[in-house]
């Protein structure tokens, strides 16, 4: 097989030692191709019991979770304490380019496979540490679950409404955060093994990465002493005044999100909205006179943008989503409806780019329909090639690569080191 | 040693999605040209808060900076007809990567479409950032990554229950799309090395957020289940939340996901009969009387100082954190030991807080280390000394306007 055919990363193997905040690393460098062997502890990995599953059961081969992020990756099980896992492992990483490992930092040190003594086993690996925090410093041993990084990255302080606590994505993120730029990190490393010949050890944060999920809030702090704090349904920081802009607007069935904006889009789109509110019978005079191509968003007034608020509010109120998203798409205007998981599913464009993908599940007697790859490469696919392993599903198959017979998997398997 | 040296990359690219690919490209040591016109400069120098000072200028604007450190930063008119693009033509084939974020069709109307570049450069990278993607229904339709986030489900997975869905600060889903786009360019430049071709790469906004989200469309296509907001709450742990601490707007998260963690909480509250009673024994009856609960351990933070508070319940192994205000990132002392800010000066903006990776590697080094470029400010060393025009095509491109 070429590369054209199975991915650049075809001819390499990585071990991946992650929970969930490192799964998307490997699911990642898997749809490029590579050979992902996911390692689980007997019995299989914890975050096989993360919900929602298939049919609601709490069955740790049924999870959606799981299934969704660890595609493309062939499954095995080992334990890593017993000296007969240990030295099974070391054979597994003196074969591996990649090795992805998430444990608290001094796990891997206490039952004797530091750092060290990986990259020992193989100095040309790239060996990727990911943690909440990074591998040192004050923070380093802090245990912290999706709430905790969105909290010490600052996220959830722009969150929410003013009076009320600072909020998260009710759907965990930090975890795919880090997942996807550790893959970035990994590749980097990569990049400078094929000059140097030599693997690297990266040390990946969550918390770092999850810094570029607000952009530059923290920026008005650096330049001007001014603190963006949580607004609610309203957007801020487009304004020189401190004026506020509404972003959500109820609508017949949900929600719209909408925004005055500026520029040469904003102006169209405003012009676009007031025209059609006008064929509607419903665009006040004021809106109708108004000159967008004299208004200017950074110097408006909270006033102005009320009165300019209050009639659209009215507009919306009587539009579904539906007819709004045809409305903005149709006219070039800016502006999308809330969408809920079904609606996500039955948008066009995506079915039009064939960005839904078919994967069977034997197991299950059933083909699941998975979001496709995350980009089109002319040279390339991008796609679910496998799904995700069973617990052990793949043992014979990689310890027999590794010369292992069946006596000594059953024996391994006694054991409970496999 | 930085591990992209010797990458090329141009950028004909605005806003976030596709410079702050070039951001990640810099900042491991790629050589990053960022093209501007001054007839149409970086929406992020014109557009967007904050300037130095609360006063508008083309380099005062900390967004911009954010996003373009060490770049060389270049103009080049693209309007400005034959000349104009064969100096574009020029730039791609000086470089190893073009990125460019225009909406989808544009660059092709401006005669620089992939299947003309190829012919120019064959072992050309070019990654083409959009919305929606390069084709179908709704390619064309202009969009914002503040708004995009709620096409893509992510706003309605934000805010109370029953309340209204909340904004996630600014374009979210531009940024999901940036880390992907790395890994893109990366996996390209993998292919060539190893098959000397280049190739076109078609990055859908929309699509990379959907990765983050697919258990939850799995859920739906197969359970007809549709996730909703529900606060701070978990489907499993509880308490989880955000509790008030000491002071104005202070506030700090802690989680249990384990019934030792909750003995744990308890007896760090010095409640420790709370964790021997029935009503709070699960997981699952915890959760039915959360509203209860939380307020109960609200009155117990409320009486501490965030930071204190953390150190305390991390010793008795509950996970916590601090909720980090955005004049609290720069200081964060995680942050600050991983080096993460790197301030240096800038001659409009003064000193500057930018930004560096969010990984280190154990033997490469990791920018950036140099400020972001003011307007055409390296027209000239790049153009003669990269790109090699000689001293007359520099003077004669620059009067006619092509270089603004």
């Amino acid at each position: 097989m070429t590369l054209s055919e199975q991915g650049p990363l075809s001819p390499y193997r990585i071990l991946d030692l992650t929970d969930e905040l490192g799964f998307l690393c490997g699911k990642t460098l898997g749809d490029l191709g590579a050979d992902v062997i996911k390692v689980e502890p007997p019995g299989g990995d914890a975050a096989r019991l993360i919900g929602p599953y298939l049919d609601g059961g709490r069955d740790p081969e049924k999870s959606l979770y799981w299934f969704a992020f660890n595609n493309n990756k062939r499954g095995i099980t080992l334990d890593l304490e017993p000296p007969e896992g240990q030295a099974l492992f070391k054979r597994l990483v003196a074969k591996a380019d990649f090795v992805l490992e998430t444990f608290r930092p001094g796990w891997l040190e206490a039952i004797g496979l530091g750092h060290d003594v990986i990259r020992a086993a193989n100095p040309d690996t790239v060996l990727v540490s990911i943690t909440p925090f990074g591998l040192t410093g004050p923070y380093s041993r802090y245990r912290a679950t999706d709430i905790e990084v969105m909290a010490m990255s600052g996220c959830m302080s722009l969150t929410g409404d003013p009076d009320k606590p600072p909020l998260r994505v009710t759907f965990p993120q930090s975890y795919q955060w880090t997942g996807s730029y550790a893959a970035m990190a990994a590749l980097v490393a990569h990049t400078q093994r094929r000059r140097t010949g030599r693997g690297e050890h990266v040390d990946v944060s969550a918390q770092a990465c999850m810094l570029w999920g607000f952009s530059h809030a923290h920026t008005f702090w650096d330049l001007n002493r001014s603190v963006e704090k949580r607004a609610g349904s309203f957007m801020t920081g487009r304004t020189i005044t401190g004026a506020k802009m509404r972003v959500f607007w109820p609508c017949k069935d949900g929600y719209l999100n909408f925004i005055i904006y500026g520029g040469e889009a904003g102006r169209k789109t405003n012009q676009a909205l007031v025209e059609w509110m006008a064929e509607k019978g419903e665009a006040p005079a004021f809106l109708l006179e108004k000159d967008w191509r004299t208004f200017n968003i950074e110097q408006v007034t909270q006033e102005e943008i009320d009165v300019m608020e209050e009639p659209i509010a009215e507009f919306f109120t009587g539009v579904t989503k539906a007819e709004f998203f045809e409305a903005v798409t149709g006219r070039g205007m800016l502006g999308y409806p809330v969408s809920t998981a079904q609606e996500i599913l039955a948008d066009p464009q995506l079915k039009a780019r064939d960005f839904w993908q078919e994967v069977e599940h034997p197991e299950l007697n059933r083909s699941i329909t998975y979001p496709g790859g995350f980009a089109r490469f002319s040279e390339f696919p991008c796609r679910i090639r496998r799904r995700a392993p069973l617990i052990g599903e793949h043992n014979q198959e990689v310890y027999g690569e590794m010369g292992l017979d069946d006596g000594e998997l059953a024996r391994l398997s006694d054991q409970g080191v496999i | 040693m930085k591990a992209l040296e010797g990458l090329k990359v141009v950028e004909a690219a605005a806003y976030a999605a596709g410079p702050v690919v070039g951001k990640h490209l810099v900042d491991q040591g790629a050589t990053v040209v960022h093209v501007e016109s001054r007839i149409r400069p970086d929406g992020f120098r014109t557009h967007y808060p904050p300037y130095k000072d609360n006063i508008h200028g083309l380099n005062r604007s900390g967004l911009f900076a954010l996003c373009n450190s060490e770049k060389l930063g270049i103009t080049l008119n693209l309007k400005k007809g034959p000349e104009a693009l064969a100096l574009a033509k020029r730039l791609v084939s000086w470089a190893d990567v073009l990125v460019e974020n225009f909406s989808p069709g544009t660059i092709g109307r401006l005669g620089l479409g992939y299947e003309t570049l190829k012919e120019v450069n064959p072992r050309l990278i070019m990654l083409s950032s959009s919305n929606l993607g390069q084709t179908g229904p709704h390619a064309h339709h202009p969009g914002f990554g503040s708004q995009l986030s709620s096409l893509a489900g992510f706003t309605n997975l934000t805010g109370y229950r029953d309340g209204s869905p909340q904004i996630l600060y600014g374009p979210y889903i531009d940024y999901i799309a940036v880390g992907y786009g790395v890994v893109a360019v990366l996996a390209a430049l993998e292919y060539r090395e190893a098959t000397g071709r280049g190739q076109h790469i078609d990055l859908a906004q929309y699509e990379t957020g959907l990765q983050y989200l697919a258990p939850l469309l799995l859920d739906y296509s197969l359970n007809g289940h549709i996730a909703e907001r529900d606060g701070n709450r978990h489907r499993e742990a509880s308490p989880h939340g955000a509790f008030p601490c000491a002071g104005d707007d202070n506030w700090c998260v802690l989680s249990v996901a384990s019934d030792e963690q909750w003995r744990a909480l308890c007896q760090a509250m010095d409640r420790p009969d709370w964790g021997g009673r029935d009503e709070y024994a699960t997981a699952e009856r915890r959760q039915k009387r959360a509203d209860e609960l939380e307020a109960r351990i609200g009155e117990w933070t409320r009486r501490f100082e965030a930071r204190e508070l953390v150190e305390k319940l991390q010793a008795a192994g509950v996970p916590s954190g601090v909720v980090n205000g955005m004049d609290q990132v720069y200081d964060d002392p995680q942050l600050v030991h991983r080096g993460q800010w790197n301030r240096m000066d800038h001659p409009e903006i003064g000193t500057m807080s930018y930004q560096r990776a969010p990984y280190t590697l154990s033997e490469s080094d990791g920018g950036p280390d140099r400020r972001d470029p003011l307007l055409g400010e390296h027209n000239e060393y790049f153009y003669r000394e990269l790109l090699g025009l000689s001293g007359e095509e520099y003077e004669t491109l620059t009067q006619e306007g092509v270089i603004d």
